[in-house]
């Protein structure tokens, strides 16, 4: 489905954070949860890559290593060229207006002490000389964007209910124009309809602007909606990467399988009668991950095999990646 | 509008202002509603419109001022929270009755590890031993799914991941087996595995404890798959409510039919633009004198803009606000 000339903005090799995990009164480190662990991926400019996998998997520890906000364990992250990971203090603020994050915790992101007019515009203060007048433009601009009442700029955040919060982290995300953003469920506390205009806007910029997106999601309906490939997740790896229709369509790896057949119907006359794969057994711990195939522990289809060995990460269509040792 | 039967708890005329420098805010207006025991209440609604500071007003969790509780009856389980004691009110919260916030981040104590959240209420509550609450602590972190329980208790919030946060204040709301819990989006940021099986463990606690929960969404595939019936808010109101079928199958109010219109559905072709709902959301800055969705609604007429609807019924199950009459395509007789 890609076009050659389609070129990578974002290219991620071997990333890997693990968190060190230190007990006793003496603080030893006796292991580490390893949230990431060796994965690689690109994100092409103008594109949406959706990064989906079940709760505590690593997603949002990828975001935030993507934009350098930890210090990676090891690997590399280009942006545009750079090598990010290995970026000193002040080359790393140039770059910072480029890349910006919508961060799943709203809340936990807001400077409570500050007015939302003045939490939007800060990027802009550090960044862009602007006029008193033309910040307030642009931040009622950016307010209306994301449908918060520009009458709203002098409260403060604890002021507005919870999808009110998301939409001020969305709009001070925008405030810089940046080139690359790290949704990380950006919609998640707001309604269908909020939802969707969002969505839009989001869609209208990437258009405009060609703006890239890795959006961060467990909402499988908007993910197939919104991004041009997607890439599944299970503790700290990638199991499964593709074009969105060919994975929706045709899922390969058993994780995947389960995953999309586990979406709830928004119709109380069918919520009975659909076709579920339950995984058995319990999401190991990333401290202490299963040898070989990581799923094999919930695996449907594992052969003793799949407890020895890792499977490889291996193209299995055009641009369709997948690590299992038994594609069908 | 009303069934007899006993129920648990029961809210009359809740309005809840906010007196803020530049005047006030109506978030809920004239709020009622019902809860049986073993009961599901869906609460679904626009961002903003009131939901989460309706179920804080229950429990008097708001800071007053700014907020006002300025009329209105909560009856729970025979007595009316607005007038119980101080000490009464701490047993209940937390203990008769379980809640999940809408911001797992600000309600876990950062500075305190996830298994002294879980232990102390189980010790005040429950009364148990350190070491029963610690086994029922690492328990309770299972039951949602936490992988390592036992070793996981030792942990801050810091170090979980989002939906890990939110489970943890599930297991917190559900630790004291408590007769109504109360659940803001507890599931937002849950994948549909982890929340089939969280809904899975909500059912059984229903059938088992008899606890009766209220359930607050904006994902209409969950309320379809686990409410009993079904609220709709609009500017702090409730504007339409009925059992959870008859709503999908029947929704009368122009809101309730816009929100379901614009649901995406797994099955369907990639629509090029997600149908949202036009115009601006409602301005709380006064009491309603006529109806808040006029300026977004297709049937307004005349009476719609000088006049609030008060909710009336359609079945006996089944009542909305609205001076429209879905089913004859026409207004209601005044
Ligand atoms: N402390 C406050 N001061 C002033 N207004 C407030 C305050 N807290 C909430 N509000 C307003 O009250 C209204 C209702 O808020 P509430 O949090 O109940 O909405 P909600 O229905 O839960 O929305 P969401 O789905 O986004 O969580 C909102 O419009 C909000 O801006
Ligand atoms: N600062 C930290 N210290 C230790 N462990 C951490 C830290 N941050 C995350 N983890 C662990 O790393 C794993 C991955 O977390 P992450 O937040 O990336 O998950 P996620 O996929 O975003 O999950 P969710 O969908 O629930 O938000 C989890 O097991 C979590 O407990
Ligand atoms: S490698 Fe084996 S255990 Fe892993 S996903 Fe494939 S079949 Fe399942
Ligand atoms: S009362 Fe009038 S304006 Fe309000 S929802 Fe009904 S028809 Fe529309
Ligand atoms: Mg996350
Ligand atoms: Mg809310």
């Amino acid at each position: 489905m890609l076009d050659d000339e389609k070129k990578p903005l974002v290219q991620v090799k071997n990333l890997k954070m693990h968190f060190p995990i230190y007990r006793g009164i003496l603080k030893r480190q006796v292991g580490a949860v390893k949230a990431v662990d060796g994965i690689s991926f690109d994100v092409f400019e103008g594109e949406t890559l959706g990064l989906v996998g079940e709760s505590g998997c690593g997603k949002s520890t990828v975001g935030r290593c993507v934009l350098r906000l930890y210090e990676v364990t090891e690997g590399s992250i280009d942006i545009d060229g750079t090598n990010i990971a290995t970026l000193s203090g002040a080359e790393l603020r140039a770059k910072r207006p480029q890349m910006q994050m919508i961060f799943q915790d709203p809340q936990a992101s807001l400077n409570p002490r500050m007015t939302v007019g003045s939490i939007i515009s800060e990027p802009l203060d550090e960044h862009k000389n602007m006029s008193k007048d033309e910040k307030r433009e642009k931040v009622g601009e950016l307010m209306d964007a994301v449908g918060l009442a520009r009458r709203f700029a002098d409260r403060y955040p604890h002021e507005f209910s919870g999808g009110q919060r998301q939409r001020i982290g969305i709009a001070r995300a925008l405030a810089l124009n940046p080139k690359f953003i790290v949704c990380d469920e950006p919609i998640a506390a707001l309604d269908v309809s909020i939802q969707a205009q969002v969505v839009n806007l989001l869609e209208d910029l990437q258009e405009k602007f060609g703006l890239t997106y890795l959006f961060i999601s467990h909402d499988l309906s908007m993910v197939r909606h919104l991004a041009t490939r997607v890439a599944v997740m299970y503790l700290g790896r990638l199991v499964e990467l593709g074009d969105s229709e060919t994975l929706y369509m045709t899922p390969k790896h058993p994780y995947t399988q389960a995953l999309l057949s586990a979406v709830p119907h928004p119709d109380p006359a069918q919520a009975g009668n659909i076709d579920r794969v339950i995984l058995e057994g319990d999401v190991p711990s990333p401290a202490n991950p299963p040898p070989g195939c990581t799923f094999s522990t919930r695996c449907p289809r594992a052969q003793p095999i799949c407890k020895q060995d890792s499977p490889e990460w291996t193209e299995i269509g055009e641009g369709h990646f997948a690590a299992c040792h038994f594609i069908e | 509008m009303r069934d007899q039967s006993a129920t648990v708890l029961d809210v009359a005329n809740l309005k809840t202002v906010f007196n803020t420098r530049d005047g006030e805010v109506h978030a809920v207006n004239d709020v009622s509603f019902y809860l049986k025991p073993g009961e599901l209440l869906g609460i679904v609604g626009e961002s903003g419109s009131g939901k989460s500071v309706t179920m804080m007003s229950l429990l008097k969790l708001l800071p007053m001022p700014p907020a006002e509780i300025r009329s209105g009856t909560i009856e729970f389980d025979g007595r009316d929270i607005r007038e119980v004691s101080d000490k009464e009110l701490r047993q209940i919260r937390g203990g008769e009755i379980g809640f999940i916030f809408q911001d797992p981040m600000t309600s876990l104590n950062p500075v305190f590890t996830v298994g002294f959240q879980l232990i102390e209420p189980l010790r005040v509550h429950m009364g148990m031993s350190k070491k029963q609450a610690r086994a029922r602590a690492a328990e309770l972190l299972e039951l949602v799914g936490i992988p390592d329980a036992p070793a996981r208790l030792k942990d801050f919030p810091h170090q979980f991941s989002g939906g890990m946060r939110q489970r943890v204040m599930i297991a917190i709301a559900l630790a004291c087996d408590p007769k109504v819990l109360i659940a803001d989006e507890p599931t937002t940021a849950l994948d549909v595995t982890i929340q089939a099986q969280i809904l899975e463990l909500v059912k059984e606690l229903r059938q088992k404890l008899g606890m009766a929960i209220i359930w607050i969404t904006h994902d209409l595939g969950v309320i379809a798959e686990i409410a009993d019936r079904v609220a709709v808010m609009y500017a702090g109101q409730i504007v339409e409510h009925a059992e959870v079928k008859e709503l999908f199958a029947n929704p009368q109010h122009p809101y309730t039919r816009a929100l379901l219109e614009t649901l995406p559905r797994m099955g369907e072709a990639r629509a090029e633009r997600l149908p949202s709902i036009d115009g601006q959301p409602p301005n709380l800055d006064h009491a309603p004198t006529h109806c808040e969705f006029a300026p977004r609604c297709k049937h307004a007429f005349d009476r719609c803009r000088v006049e609030n609807p008060q909710r009336r019924n359609v079945t006996p199950a089944h009542d909305v606000a609205c001076f429209w009459d879905a089913k004859a395509g026409g207004p209601i007789d005044a």
